[in-house]
């Protein structure tokens, strides 16, 4: 299974939420599979899909799932011990490890290599770190959400992409539509 | 009133209730009157750019943010300024050590102030600079305008401006 896959097998899990999307092929996939009113595509800022995620999860009672990848995660390492020194029982982090930079051409990255984003997560103190397959992410997702406990999921998948659209969507029409969202 | 809780008194009158900080030797007493403060969650970050995610999240979540940190961040955080901040349109009132100015001892922090005004100007992110003591008197109506305009905001504050208290 490809990213693409598991966003397609997890939309159904995700539309009661709120989610933050990471740049790139991810929002443009979820976009294309379930474009919502509770989904915040990034269109740009490589890296802090986790960070906004976070915040949003402090700011208000709503459950919030933050999808990310393994490469952004690297890019903003520093959000591990911040998410676990902040615990927001509403807040999920699912990292996408495809083990490669997906939407810049498939380059290798270290959590590819001997780094486990997991072992990382929990070293920075994350207290419910889970590490799956791309099959039982959505069980995992499911788990996480009726646990109500902050949780940070790796899901180890193949690397790959489908083609898709970029998001021609105003960013100020994301923000609007996004906020009336959190408030509703 | 010392200066340290004059600031937080005016953060927390405009309604600021997330704040995002990494140090500079001269925030030390604001940061530390942000914590003691009952009524803000202070979220230090490891990073500025980190921190301004956390910002935007607060803000889409209903809570008013503010990022204190040092001048030498302009230069982490120009992508997410523009890119995040500026794009999405949203508010983010900067509290910014001005280091390298008059009665800096440390060289290097003069090669980030001869840049620093130049790039905030280049970013079109109002700036105002804090020397003399009574310029606080202006931060209530710079916190006003941050949330009336939707922009990222900078107020740089200089050694002078510390040293007044």
């Amino acid at each position: 299974m490809i990213r693409s896959d598991i966003l397609r097998e997890l939309a159904p899990t995700l539309a009661d939420h709120l989610v933050i999307c990471n740049i790139g092929l991810p929002s443009q996939e979820l976009h294309l599979i379930d474009d919502r009113a509770t989904n915040f595509y990034m269109l740009g800022t490589m890296g802090l899909a986790s960070s906004i995620g976070l915040g949003l999860a402090l700011a208000q009672d709503k459950k919030v799932i933050s999808i990310d990848g393994d490469g952004s995660v690297l890019t903003n390492f520093g959000t591990l011990p911040t998410i676990a020194n902040n615990v927001a029982d509403n807040f999920i982090l699912l990292i996408i490890d495809n083990g490669s930079y997906g939407s810049t051409g498939d380059q290798p990255t270290y959590a590819g290599k001997k780094t486990s984003l997991a072992a990382v997560a929990s070293a920075c103190g994350c207290e419910t770190v889970v590490e799956c397959s791309a099959e039982d992410t959505v069980q995992a997702v499911k788990d996480a959400i009726a646990s109500d406990k902050m949780t940070i999921i790796v899901s180890k998948c193949e690397s790959g992409n489908i083609k898709v659209p970029v998001i021609t969507m105003d960013p100020v029409t994301i923000r609007d539509r996004f906020m009336g969202a959190v408030k509703a | 009133m010392d200066i340290n809780t004059r600031i937080v008194n005016d953060l927390v009158a405009n309604d600021i209730e997330f704040v995002t900080t990494v140090p500079c030797k001269q925030l030390a007493g604001v940061i530390d009157a942000v914590e003691a403060s009952p009524d803000i969650y202070h979220i230090p970050a490891n990073k500025e750019d980190e921190g301004m995610g956390l910002c935007a999240g607060a803000f889409m979540g209903g809570k008013r943010p503010a990022i204190i940190m040092q001048n030498t961040a302009i230069g982490v955080t120009i992508n997410t300024l523009v890119t995040l901040t500026q794009f999405y349109r949203m508010p983010l009132p900067m509290l910014i050590s001005y280091r390298g100015e008059l009665g800096e001892p440390v060289a290097c922090q003069v090669e980030m102030a001869v840049h620093t005004k130049a790039l905030l100007a280049q970013l079109n992110i109002p700036t105002y600079h804090f020397h003399r003591e009574e310029d606080v008197e202006e931060l209530d109506k710079i916190l006003k305008y941050t949330f009336m305009c939707n922009k990222p905001v900078a107020i740089l504050t200089d050694a002078t401006f510390w040293k007044g208290y």
